[in-house]
């Protein structure tokens, strides 16, 4: 197989685009789908300040090469979940990538700085460990944008993430979600803006990246979610996509072009309504938010 | 051929010659969901694979539900 670009010999076929990349011209195109990703969506402005959300994971480490690349000021965020080993080898490959680099990555413990971590917590809750670990980020990205001073939060997901969000939510008919299924959130009113620029990328080629350019990420899926929804949706829309390449794009984007606005009106009025949490100050639909009710009860139990 | 296997860790031995898209056939991989790695780099379904090779299959798929 040769590069669809300077027909040399390919080291990565893209089937969706019926075309195969050798090194070069492969991190070429996926710098290039960010770029574009980026400014066609107006995700961040010039002198913006961002903030990216880095896991360890290949996603979030290579959002944040990409964007340092491109000449963003990104900086980075790393939330200490307390997942046992898969933490601490998180939390290393983060903390090596930032340092090899010189790069500021700020950090908050969930254990140290809200007295709980994902495993205990979630029981205590009686919560899902991904809905807990879901919530506890959304939350604390946006705290930390903001007490930080940065114009937008970005994180790693990436096209097969939300072609599987968007799977789930169709199941379901979740309109509110598929209201707010949106790769760029715009801010104000206590919130940072929240933007995903890998939603043209699919994770394969997010692990290639890393691959080629030497980053060292962590490969092993998080054990509490090992089994879980959005992993079985993964799965079945890759069945999809091996017989019919482009798929999950065409359902994806196809919902953002065609469908997204029609559920538009729910969320912004849901929106409307929100007000200040009376503990913290974050905008909720209650008395409380929903992360400070997590503290709560995540911590009830302990001394 | 020596392929090494992630989540759980493994490793087997698998005779060659073959191609990269019949090995993850006969191992019953989705190709959508790997990434063959030989060395520092990647090789294409069409690559043909000796006994003397060592590649990694490497799943992509992450992610919890957030």
């Amino acid at each position: 197989m040769k590069c669809r670009r300077c027909r040399e010999p390919a080291i990565i076929e893209l089937r969706r685009h019926n075309a195969g990349f050798c090194r070069d011209c492969f991190l070429h195109h996926v710098r290039e789908q960010v770029k574009r990703t980026v400014e066609d969506m107006d995700m961040i402005g010039g002198g913006e300040r961002v903030l990216v959300a880095v896991s360890g994971g290949k996603d979030s480490l290579a959002l944040w090469d990409i964007l340092r690349g491109l000449g963003y000021d990104a900086d980075g965020l790393y939330l200490g979940l307390g997942i046992g080993d898969y933490s601490d080898e998180s939390g290393r490959v983060t903390r090596a990538y930032a340092d090899e680099r010189g790069l500021k990555l700020v950090e908050i413990d969930l254990r140290t700085e809200f007295g709980y971590d994902i495993p205990t917590g979630s029981k205590a809750a009686r919560r899902v460990p991904c809905s807990a670990c879901g919530l506890s980020k959304r939350h604390l990205f946006n705290q930390a944008a903001l007490d930080g001073g940065y114009d937008v939060v970005a994180t790693g997901h990436n096209l097969d993430d939300e072609a599987a969000v968007l799977f789930g939510n169709v199941l379901r008919w979740n309109t509110d979600y598929l209201g707010r299924q949106l790769p760029v959130l715009p801010g104000g009113d206590g919130f940072a803006r929240k933007v995903k620029p890998l939603v043209r990328l699919g994770e394969r080629e997010m692990a290639a990246y890393c691959v080629l350019t030497g980053i060292d990420y962590i490969v092993e899926e998080c054990p509490m979610a090992v089994g879980n929804k959005h992993l079985g949706y993964k799965e079945a829309l890759n069945a999809i996509e091996e017989q019919s390449p482009g798929s999950k794009h065409v359902f994806y984007h196809g919902f953002l072009e065609r469908v997204q606005g029609r559920f538009l009106a729910e969320a912004r009025a849901e929106q409307a309504e929100l007000k200040p949490c009376a503990s913290c100050g974050a905008p909720t639909s209650g008395e409380k938010c929903a992360f400070c009710k997590l503290v709560v009860l995540a911590t009830r139990d302990s001394t | 051929m020596k392929v090494l296997l992630r989540n759980p860790r493994r490793e087997l031995e698998v005779p060659g010659p073959k191609r990269v898209h019949r090995l993850l056939e006969d191992l019953g991989i989705n190709r959508e969901s790997v990434l063959v790695i030989r060395g520092d780099t990647l090789v294409t379904g069409d690559a043909l694979l000796d006994d003397s090779d060592t590649v990694e299959v490497r799943q992509v798929i992450s992610g919890g539900a957030a």
